[in-house]
């Protein structure tokens, strides 16, 4: 019972950083229609800072506002540089800039870092565990992963649902070019968001730093589960980007967890290992393909 | 009747071009062995090879507009079929009960391409339920969904990969000599060509078109655009296994980087760089993939920080890639 319970949990902080990631892909793809496969690349930019900044400083107060305004400003470069460019164009074109864009990050930071993984430690004043309820006892720091990620999804819906900015979110997201001929500089309007959409990208890079190595590579894997989530929740739908990405979270993390075991009962132990390995790291995308049967738009469908 | 005569005349010229163009790439080896480089028959071999892979990826893509960011798992599955099949030939167990190995190159490339096909069948059928930006992260998606099962197959090899030892054979060739297995892989890179050529001014390749210029239309004449997009889904990804086979033949190796999704995004590229739909544009783009990587490889380590930029000035500044960048030196506009 304990274990299933650490599990779920488990389950959960994956998902809340897999929605911070997909929030912002999702956005930027319902608002500016541009795919852009560097995402991963801007939580991969927020990890390396904050571990660099947290080796130099010892200080993860100081590590986790860097890494967050590393890739906020990388996006905002990115978006200035290259993203403006494309978003007249089409996703064949943004795919394959925005792929050239991922060869240069991770290159660049093998250059800057090499190529071993960086560890980073869980902070002291965020180490230790935290009894949940009788017996069961759950590391601090992922509790506070969670938190943060759920403060932000709230964050979140209120900043598009209730503040002005988000109102002109919204209206971009159902009509675009209405938006511009009401005299909205549509411009600004994007760079801002893609700098909101790096910075959470960012923060996930920043939280899940200390509970994995930080390596180069590390966002392309996250950024393709990242993808899954966002085609279960519905393209464009923040709201369905937070299903999905709790539903990939929670699901992921039990089969990897519980496989095993159910498999070890019917056949031998390394085959059965094997075997579980595969099919759970399968069981997202057969998670995301029983979705399209069902909702070829997805959980949460945007609009239309 | 004077614009047939013209017609045909244009053909005619088109037809001696390509037919010089063969000739010049089938005297390679020749070529090679003079300028005392035989590593060039080698590299040209790889070249052909994913000509096949991108020329098909480019029948979904550059003709269907089905922009398939998972073509990397047909060519792979193409390789894992000669793979598997020389692991039985070699050890002598069966497949599922039956005694399946082999190592005939007459039995291992249609099967690789079969084998692809299905597969390609499956997952298209179910990822054509979507269309834009959907289609491109579920084709990623199962492409890495197809990369962890082969990671996970520890019966053959697992991440690991599998070894082969021995090229396929064919009857009364040699296709462990470099040259020899060149000649076949530019025999069959020509042999695909042409029926790529056909297929796309065809009335298959007409509807094709049609689709991509505005499904709605299509569909609003009464046609049934499923299938055809299905269709052209399911030879792009034969073609690729095809390529797969070639290529687990050309290193004789197969392991699952042969589907990472960089290799669909290099498959992409290649296309893009070439001039998605055009018939032999894909053919120039693995040239000029291949090559640049080959020559940045050897001046640095880091040669993907200078492949990521230019592949981003590429896209842009050049519309329609390397024709493109030539009407932008010429001075052209933009067409």
């Amino acid at each position: 019972m304990s274990l299933f319970v650490e599990q779920a949990l488990n389950g959960v902080q994956l998902g809340v950083t897999l929605f911070l990631l997909a929030a912002g892909l999702t956005l930027i793809f319902g608002i500016m229609g541009v795919i852009n496969l560097a995402h991963g690349s801007l939580y991969m930019i927020g990890a390396y800072a904050m571990a660099a900044v947290a080796a130099k400083t010892g200080s993860f107060l100081l590590a986790a506002p860097a890494g967050l305004a590393a890739a906020a400003l990388a996006g905002v470069a990115m978006e200035f540089l290259v993203v403006r460019r494309l978003y007249a164009r089409d996703h064949l074109d943004q795919v394959l800039a925005t792929f050239g864009l991922i060869l240069f990050f991770n290159q660049a930071i093998t250059i800057l870092f090499g190529r071993q993984p960086l560890f980073v430690q869980i902070p002291p004043f965020l180490d230790g565990s935290v009894a949940i309820f009788e017996g069961v006892r759950y590391p601090f720091y992922r509790l506070v992963i969670i938190a943060v990620g759920l403060v932000t999804a709230i964050g979140l819906y209120l900043l598009i649902a209730r503040t002005r900015l988000g109102m002109l979110i919204r209206a971009g997201a159902t009509n675009r070019d209405m938006v511009r001929a009401l005299g909205v500089d549509i411009r600004a309007l994007y760079t801002i968001l893609f700098g909101v959409g790096a910075m959470l990208a960012g923060l996930a890079g920043v939280m899940a730093g200390p509970i994995l190595s930080v390596q180069v590579g590390m966002g392309e894997q996250v950024l393709i589960l990242t993808f899954v989530v966002v085609v279960i929740g519905g393209v464009g739908s923040v709201r369905g980007a937070f299903l999905g990405a709790l539903l990939v979270g929670v699901v992921d993390t039990m089969l990897r967890a519980f496989l095993p075991g159910v498999l070890r009962q019917v056949m031998s132990g390394p085959d059965a290992d094997a075997l579980a390995g595969g099919l759970s790291a399968m069981g997202v995308y057969l998670l995301m393909a029983l979705v399209l049967l069902v909702k070829p738009k997805g959980l949460a469908p945007a609009h239309g | 009747m004077a614009p047939v005569v013209t017609g045909q005349a244009a053909s005619a010229r088109r037809n001696l071009w390509l037919g010089a163009l063969v000739a010049a790439l089938a005297a390679l080896p020749f070529l090679a062995d003079l300028a005392g480089q035989p590593a060039m028959t080698s590299l040209a071999t790889r070249i052909v090879i994913l000509a096949i892979a991108a020329a098909s990826l480019n029948l979904a893509l550059g003709y269907g507009g089905l922009v398939s960011f998972g073509h990397a798992a047909w060519y792979g599955i193409g390789g894992y079929v000669v793979g598997v099949l020389y692991r039985h030939y070699v050890s002598g167990d069966p497949f599922l009960g039956l005694s399946v190995g082999t190592d005939q190159l007459l039995v291992t490339l249609p099967l690789a391409a079969l084998v692809s096909g299905l597969f390609a069948a499956v997952f298209g059928a179910l990822a054509l339920r979507t269309s834009g930006v959907q289609f491109i992260m579920i084709t990623l998606a199962f492409a890495q969904m197809i990369f962890f099962f082969f990671v996970a197959l520890k019966a053959y090899g697992g991440d690991d990969g599998l070894i082969v030892r021995r090229r396929n054979s064919l009857p009364f060739l040699d296709t462990r000599d470099a040259a020899t297995f060149y000649w076949v892989c530019l025999t069959l890179a020509v042999g695909w060509f042409a029926f790529m050529g056909r297929l796309v001014r065809s009335r298959f390749g007409a509807v094709l078109a049609g689709v991509r210029q505005s499904e709605r239309r299509m569909a609003a004449i009464g046609v049934r655009t499923y299938p055809y997009k299905l269709a052209a889904f399911v030879i792009s990804g034969m073609g690729a296994g095809l390529a797969g086979a070639l290529m687990a033949n050309h290193a004789r190796f197969v392991s699952p980087d042969m589907m990472h999704w960089t290799q669909s995004g290099e498959l992409m590229i290649m296309v893009i760089l070439g001039g998605a739909g055009t018939l032999l544009g894909p053919a120039a783009g693995a040239a000029v993939l291949i090559l640049l990587e080959t020559q940045l490889a050897a001046l640095t380590e880091h040669w993907q920080i200078v492949l990521g930029p230019l592949l981003v000035l590429m896209i842009l500044f050049t519309r329609g890639g390397l024709s493109g960048l030539a009407r932008l030196v010429r001075g052209g506009r933009d067409g």
